[in-house]
């Protein structure tokens, strides 16, 4: 089984490398098909492996594969875990991967660094496959490391543009802080366990409930908490959690292929992966579990309302992607690990949908993205349109979707949590569920319905795009309609993550909302009488159909009654500004005064260049002393003389 | 009465005159080897006076030989004088600095 | 009595020649000066009973040094005007230093040599002679010394000779060692002469 696991990290890797290096001698044809290749082993041999898994009752794998360097008592190697959890991570990566592969041959069919794209998206996949399969922290933080570079490779993957360059510069510095906090946690992890491989760790981690940590003078902190905490950190920069995720937005500089394959389905979830991982660490942590959901239900909430003001297509999705993070890290918090990675698979298929149908919607529109120049699409993008809108759905949550089983299984768990901070979670992602579909149904409307808003040159063009365009969408459709009815109940309730996923007995909100689960469809008939998600939602797309076709000039005067608050939104609750104007301006300050003031005044003016002046007069004086008259030097003699005589005679 | 203290300190008066002398010349290459004549006569004056206290007439050897390296180097100094003023012209001090550094 | 009367004297004029040595604009008049010092010091040292010293101070130092440096002085074409200027400019300096020297010096003798060096050196025996004293021990105990000086003293000669010896142009001047190297072929040259044609008539 080793052979294969290694095809298929090591499958992109090579088609990387061959597209990337000798893309000019094998051409665009010869790029993409060996690029897809790769990627379609690996998915063939993941869904292998998942099957092994799930239903052939293979046990989980761990072992290394090669062992990299031994410092003392510590080996750091490169190996493999693989369970349920890493195997669903597979699919999902490798899935999603070649979808975009194959919609990339349209995407950037006119593109002149199109063997470029190829190879890095190739890349990509090699990285996150290291990331998920690997089972220890070292190969963890080289997956992460690598996924944040090749993200910053594609999001300025246009690279004369200045505003791609702004926006890859701004998500690698900013992954950078969260890096540096999962850096810290790595390093609290291997001086309180001694080691870096999961199992060693996870076996300690209940032993080390007891340590303590001597941060900044007095104050003792629980160890774990701590390195939880700092972990946690690393995930907020990676899965843009609030204040980490401003560079989410910039990132749809990229290419929208990636936007789909990167930062919604993939790089973005290698946070909650890891979260979801080192569940036996947080499960005996719970000021770290409170933290997680506190911050992820802020994310959830607030990044939704943002939502609402975009024009840009991308944009609109980007923020709905963030949101939906937040929903996948509240689920982490309220230690319903499995709805949150149940989440994660559902929206990887949905989200990943939504961005390449309004990559579809760009090329049909000459790379127009601006909503307020669309309008009435869905006549002549039939493909599009209904795959968007089985997209929607999902997102929303509509009863019977993916979207609405990950969505509502996880709204269940975080009420039955009795965590502090879970009561404010609640209420923010139960409203989240109406901002979400509000946002959602506004952008259906305005792009695909109502008047036609643009200009008769583009609306001539306008047509469906073609089959390598459209059949990604499909694909990605399908499991958007029926993954969620399928797997929800060996997932979630029937213990598809025992082994993978730990789950203290006083946590398990999964165990309590899945004694009321009797099957999918007792699941929405549940829901539609127990809970107000569905009518959220129902009343989210209300309001939006309302604004948006019904009485499309009443959005203005809310602008104008509301104008504060859009004014807010709009500036994006100020994150940017601060980062912008405060924390780089004063970080560029502090890096001016020290060079001015320390490199150039003090090293270089004092004591390089001082201790050469001091030389200089020393020697200036001294050689005033040389005056070239031999009676000046007896006269000096003399003093001389007459200073030892008066010493000895005194000292005497 | 007279004892040796006087003749030591008489010989102190005139070593600092000496040098006192080599100082404050500025013009003079001649008065430097006459103010050195002074400094060796105060140095036998010590001599003297130290063999005359301790009765060990080698204090008076020694001066004996002082006078006559004394001879010599002032005959030496004049000729490098004499050279000296072949080649300057002057016998200012001043114009001696050519070890300036 | 007399000695003290004499010493104080003869100090005091010591003292006064010393300063007119260093503070004369005349070189010559400060040769002068000095001679006058060494007259005075060696009558000091006739006082304390190194005769034969006192005299060879006059003889040899002011016979022979003094008279050299005379010679010298009167031989240079000074300018004397230069030698007016710039006098006081380290007097001060000078003085001071000189001062503390000589209270150092007092100090010393007067509090920290236990009070040895007051001591009035006993009068000789009438038939006490100094030089003979000094030949004794000169030339048993000294004598290597003593030869050593009289190197030095040839030393010196030939020394000033050599420094101040510059040759004239235009002197025919032999030179014996080139005479005596001459090689006959450098000198004679027989050439064959073939004997001249008879010529006719």
């Amino acid at each position: 089984m080793e052979s294969i696991y290694l095809i298929i990290v090591l499958a992109p890797l090579l088609a990387s490398a061959i597209a990337g290096l000798a893309g000019g001698k094998i051409g665009r044809a010869g790029a993409h098909s060996v690029t897809i290749a790769g990627v379609a082993i690996s998915f063939a041999l993941s869904l292998y492996v998942l099957w092994r898994l799930a239903f052939g009752g293979a046990e989980p794998y761990n072992g290394n594969v090669y062992e990299w360097a031994t410092v003392g008592n510590l080996t750091i190697a490169v190996g493999f875990l693989i369970d349920s959890l890493t195997a669903l991570m597979m699919v999902v990566v490798t899935g999603v991967s070649l979808a975009v592969h194959v919609y990339t041959i349209g995407y950037m069919h006119d593109d002149p660094g199109y063997t470029r794209f190829f190879s890095y998206i190739s890349l990509f996949t090699f990285s996150m496959l290291m990331l998920v399969m690997s089972n220890n922290f070292m190969q963890l933080f080289f997956g992460w490391e690598a996924v944040g570079l090749v993200s910053y490779l594609l999001i300025g993957f246009w690279f004369k543009r200045p505003s791609a360059v702004f926006a890859n510069l701004k998500a690698f510095l900013v992954n950078r802080v969260g890096d540096f906090g999962f850096l810290l946690g790595i390093g609290g992890v291997l001086y309180f366990a001694g080691s870096l491989d999961y199992a060693e760790v996870f076996a300690r981690a209940e032993g080390l409930q007891g340590e303590t940590i001597n941060i900044l003078g007095a104050a003792e902190w629980s160890a774990l908490t701590v390195i939880c905490i700092c972990l946690f950190i690393g995930a907020m920069g990676k899965s843009a959690q609030v204040p980490l995720h401003v560079w989410l937005p910039d990132s749809m500089e990229g290419p929208t292929p990636i936007s789909a394959l990167i930062h919604a389905a993939t790089m973005v979830t290698a946070g909650i992966f890891m979260v979801a991982r080192m569940s036996p660490l947080y499960e005996f942590s719970e000021p770290a579990l409170a933290f997680v959901i506190v911050i992820g239900a802020t994310t959830a909430f607030f990044t939704g309302l943002l939502g609402l003001v975009q024009q840009d297509i991308k944009r609109v999705i980007a923020y709905s992607t963030l949101s939906q993070l937040g929903y996948m890290t509240v689920a982490l918090g309220a230690s319903a690990y499995a709805a949150g990675i149940f989440h994660l698979m559902t929206h990887a298929f949905f989200k990943a949908l939504l961005f390449l149908a309004a990559g579809s919607v760009i090329i049909a529109m000459h790379h127009e993205q601006d909503i307020r120049k669309m309008g009435g699409l869905r006549k002549y993008m039939p493909i599009t349109y209904w795959t968007s809108v089985i997209g929607t759905l999902a997102l929303i949550g509509f009863p019977g979707f993916s979207g609405f089983f990950s969505k509502d299984a996880l709204i269940e768990a975080v009420h039955a949590s009795s965590l502090p901070g879970s009561g404010y979670a609640y209420w923010c992602v139960l409203l989240g569920v109406f901002v979400t579909s509000l946002y959602s149904f506004r952008l259906l409307f305005v792009v695909f319905h109502g008047n036609e808003r643009m200009d008769h040159h583009t609306k001539e063009h306008l047509h469906e795009t073609p089959a390598v365009v459209t059949g990604p969408l499909i694909a990605l459709a399908i499991p958007s309609v029926i993954i969620g009815w399928l797997t929800i109940g060996p997932v979630l309730f029937g213990g598809f993550f025992d082994g993978a996923i730990f789950v203290r007995p006083e946590h398990d909100v999964l165990a309590t909302v899945g004694e009321e689960f009797h099957g999918a469809g007792a699941f929405i008939l549940h829901a539609l009488t127990h809970s107000v998600t569905v009518y959220l939602a129902a009343a989210g797309a209300l309001v939006a159909w309302f604004l948006y076709l019904k009485r499309p000039e009443l959005p203005g005067v809310l602008l104008e009654r509301l104008a504060v608050l859009h004014k807010v939104l709009v500036n994006k609750y100020y994150f940017d500004w601060v980062n912008e104007n405060v924390i780089a301006r004063a970080t560029r300050g502090v890096g001016r005064v020290l060079w001015r003031v320390g490199d150039q005044l003090l090293i270089d003016g004092l004591i390089v260049n001082g201790s050469a002046r001091a030389v200089g007069v020393v020697s200036s004086f001294a050689r005033g002393l040389q005056s070239g008259y031999l009676y000046h030097y007896a006269f000096a003699m003399v003093i001389a003389l007459a200073v030892l005589i008066g010493w000895f005679a005194l000292k005497g | 009465m007279i004892t040796i203290a006087h003749y030591l300190v008489l010989a102190a008066i005139l070593f600092s005159l000496a040098v006192a002398g080599i100082f404050i010349n500025r013009k003079n290459v001649i008065l430097l080897l006459m103010c050195i004549e002074l400094m060796l006569l105060s140095v036998n004056f010590n001599f003297v006076a130290f063999s005359r206290m301790l009765g060990d007439t080698l204090g008076q050897i020694f001066v004996f030989f002082i006078l006559t390296v004394a001879a010599a180097e002032a005959a030496i100094g004049l000729a490098i004088l004499v050279v000296l003023f072949r080649s300057k012209r002057s016998i200012n001090v001043d114009a001696l600095d050519s070890l300036k550094g | 009595m007399a000695t003290t009367v004499l010493f104080y004297a003869f100090a005091a004029i010591l003292v006064i020649a010393a300063l007119g040595v260093i503070t004369s604009r005349n070189p010559v008049y400060a040769a002068l000066f000095l001679v006058f010092a060494f007259l005075q010091s060696a009558v000091l040292w006739l006082l304390i009973e190194a005769e034969f010293l006192a005299i060879a101070l006059v003889l040899v130092y002011v016979g022979a040094v003094m008279v050299l440096f005379l010679f010298v002085v009167m031989m240079l074409d000074i300018n004397l005007e230069e030698l007016r200027s710039g006098f006081t400019r380290y007097l001060p300096l000078g003085i001071g230093v000189a001062l503390v020297v000589v209270i150092e010096i007092a100090y010393v003798i007067w509090f920290r040599a236990d009070g040895r060096a007051f001591v009035t050196p006993e009068r000789n025996p009438a038939d006490y002679s100094n030089t003979k004293e000094l030949g004794a021990v000169l030339y048993t105990e000294h004598v290597y010394a003593f030869e050593i000086a009289a190197m030095l003293l040839l030393l010196a000669i030939v020394a000033a000779i050599t420094l101040t010896m510059r040759k004239r142009e235009g002197l025919k001047v032999q030179d014996v060692p080139a005479q005596v190297a001459v090689r006959a072929q450098d000198r004679l040259r027989v050439v064959k002469v073939e004997p001249v044609k008879e010529q006719a008539g």
